[in-house]
């Protein structure tokens, strides 16, 4: 399921958090949203899973436009794995990850055998299927993340829209969830503050600055010093990864990125 | 999630096994009862109650009497002539009280999901919209200074309904955004407004003219049920039902709601309409019920959590199982309230609060964690 987003604006407060923002994500791409705190990451994603609504512009899924179609009816096609850190009251993991059947269901719909079978199986893909019957609160928050993908995975979606899916997690639980993200075959449009894992990862990146896209394509294309600099104010030596050929970055210090040149200009 | 450095678990090895990861797995598995036998056994339970409660009070009628009598109604037959009192006793006095606390503990316990749902806050209950205190300043007003005199009999039920709308809608007002209702918004307004509203019912009791009347005045406000004749059920018994349906049929929405506003939206429930329906069916509930029976505290908040202890978090048992367990509550509750110190009656308040402290404590020692991280 391809996305688009076309000339996207949200306001909030009279300010524009995101101006004039377009991108499209083709059917089964995984694609990275990065930038500096604050550039509109979040903002953007929250315009796809619709809790806000953009000032002006449009957001399509296959073409279709989200604002002529109900909040039920998108969350068939799409989930998402957004911000929201607390969770009241005491619920085990099946029954969270249970929620994802709710916009399959009718009001007085039953949790039937083929929705159990739909919501074993989503635990079972992140790993999880041993904590079915734990207590979601007393979960760690990395257990609590995958959890939560496979509340997202039994919604049976067509897109997938992760904001910081690495958050919390160890790094062994970081590769885990990005390369079943990976493995997942579906549309994928995620914010990664690890710009490692990004290029690692993603097909393609697009770079968020003040709300306006700055670079776009593969990570060997948009991931150069000179963007860096730009961006986000820090110089980095790019290497290819030795097994997969990824670039990755080395970074220097704040510090040593003033001193550095001074330094070498003095010789 | 200010939980979670603190209970990561320890660093896996690469080669550890799924399970390896919770060492402590076992210690936060859940047990929960069968909701259907909990619904059998309340509905037994809630049976018993009536007859109980009907049978107890300063005159004690004999269960088989009772037995007798609720049966002669229902299938039609004849109440012999010197039963007569018995049966005046019970099928006007006792019954509609008896089945008034019933719909009066379903709702409150009701509401109390409601609103614990609607501001995400396990601290939830009827009173912190500020509702219950504002029916409290027009109950006061009758009782006090004889507003609404016209209305007879239905003065105080009127006025504590206005009052309760009054406070609604300015609760509402002051706590909406452009963005909505925020819970946390609204839990503040409807506390401070509570103050304010209790200040006002004070300041009447105060400038009350009589001893008497500032004494049934603070006795209304810890809720009472005496006096109730089949006129106060009708309306109760509506607005409870409606609200009960309406929660059944929203309870996966209100599952939703909990994982966090924006999570309910991607789920397709869209937060800020189901919280203003929320917010209207809490506080015309509420209205209704503190009218007919003064504002009686404690239920709504203790219910939804003993329910939660027994039968988990999911919204669809829980609405099964709350109004079930509410209704038997407090028919208990004016059981108490009528035995205890008979034949002087206590109010309903200082009963509930008697019994909830105790269970409240009792939960929380037990390593209950009322939904926060304990």
């Amino acid at each position: 399921m391809n996305v688009d987003l076309q000339r996207v604006s949200v306001r909030i407060a009279g300010e524009y958090l995101v101006r004039d923002l377009s991108l499209h994500v083709a059917a089964g791409e995984v694609v990275g949203l990065v930038g500096p705190n604050g550039c509109g990451k979040s903002t953007t994603l929250g315009c796809v899973y619709r809790t806000l609504r953009p000032a002006a512009g449009a957001v399509l899924l296959d073409g279709e436009d989200l604002r002529t179609v109900s909040l039920r009816h998108s969350a068939r096609q799409l989930a998402a794995l957004t911000q929201d850190g607390h969770v009241e009251f005491d619920f085990t993991v099946s029954e969270v990850v249970a929620m994802g059947r709710l916009p399959h269901q009718h009001a007085l719909g039953r949790h039937d055998e083929h929705d159990r079978a739909i919501c074993d199986r989503a635990l079972h893909r992140v790993d999880a299927a041993h904590l079915a019957r734990r207590s979601y609160l007393t979960l760690s928050g990395g257990e609590k993340q995958r959890v939560q993908i496979a509340r997202a995975l039994a919604q049976q979606p067509r897109v997938l829209v992760l904001d910081e899916p690495t958050n919390h997690l160890d790094v062994r639980h970081q590769l885990e969830m990005l390369s079943l993200v990976r493995r997942l075959g579906i549309t994928v449009l995620m914010a990664l503050h690890d710009l490692n894992l990004a290029a690692a990862w993603c097909h393609r990146l697009y770079v968020l600055d003040g709300g306006h896209i700055v670079a776009s394509g593969p990570p060997t294309d948009v991931l150069t010093p000179e963007l860096l600099t730009g961006v986000f104010g820090v110089r980095a030596h790019i290497v290819s990864h030795p097994a997969t050929g990824a670039p990755q970055l080395l970074f220097d210090s704040p510090a040593d990125a003033v001193a550095q040149p001074a330094a070498a200009a003095a010789q | 999630m200010p939980d979670a450095p603190s209970r990561s678990a320890p660093p896996a090895l690469p080669a550890a096994a799924p399970g390896a990861e919770s060492p402590q797995a076992g210690t936060g598995t859940v047990r929960r009862l069968p909701v259907a036998p909990v619904i059998g056994g309340l509905i037994l339970l809630l049976a018993v109650s009536v007859v109980v409660g009907v049978a107890l009070g300063p005159v004690q009628v004999p269960f088989s009497h009772v037995l007798s009598f609720l049966g002669a109604q229902i299938r039609g037959g004849v109440i012999s002539a010197e039963r007569a009192g018995e049966f005046q006793i019970v099928w006007d006095i006792r019954l509609p009280r008896v089945l008034l606390a019933a719909v009066v503990g379903a709702g409150l316990a009701t509401v109390g999901v409601a609103v614990q749902a609607m501001v995400r806050n396990a601290l939830g209950d009827p009173f912190v919209l500020g509702i219950s205190s504002g029916a409290s300043v027009g109950a006061t007003s009758v009782i006090v200074f004889g507003a609404f005199a016209w209305m007879g009999l239905y003065a105080l039920s009127a006025a504590a309904f206005l009052g309760a709308l009054g406070a609604m809608v300015l609760v509402y007002l002051v706590a909406a955004t452009p963005r909505g209702l925020a819970p946390l918004r609204l839990v503040l307004t409807g506390t401070a407004m509570a103050y304010g509203f209790s200040a006002v019912t004070t300041i009447l009791i105060f400038q009350a003219p009589t001893g008497e009347a500032s004494r049934s005045a603070l006795f209304w406000l810890l809720g009472s049920l005496g006096g109730v004749t089949w006129g106060s059920l009708p309306i109760a018994v509506c607005v409870v039902v409606l609200g009960i349906a309406h929660l059944t049929l929203s309870a996966g929405r209100l599952n939703a709601l909990s994982m966090g506003d924006q999570t309910a939206m991607t789920l397709g429930v869209d937060a800020q309409r189901l919280r203003r329906e929320l917010f209207v069916v809490a506080a015309a509930t509420t209205g209704v019920l503190v009218a007919v029976s003064g504002a009686v505290g404690f239920v709504g908040l203790m219910m939804p959590h003993l329910v939660r202890m027994l039968v988990g978090a999911d919204h669809r048992r829980v609405m099964a199982v709350t109004p079930l367990a509410g209704a038997c509550f407090l028919i208990w509750v004016d059981i108490g309230a009528r035995m205890i110190a008979a034949p002087q009656e206590l109010p309903l308040g200082v009963i509930t609060a008697v019994i909830g402290v105790p269970c409240f404590v009792a939960l929380m020692r037990r390593g209950y964690t009322f939904g926060g991280q304990g």
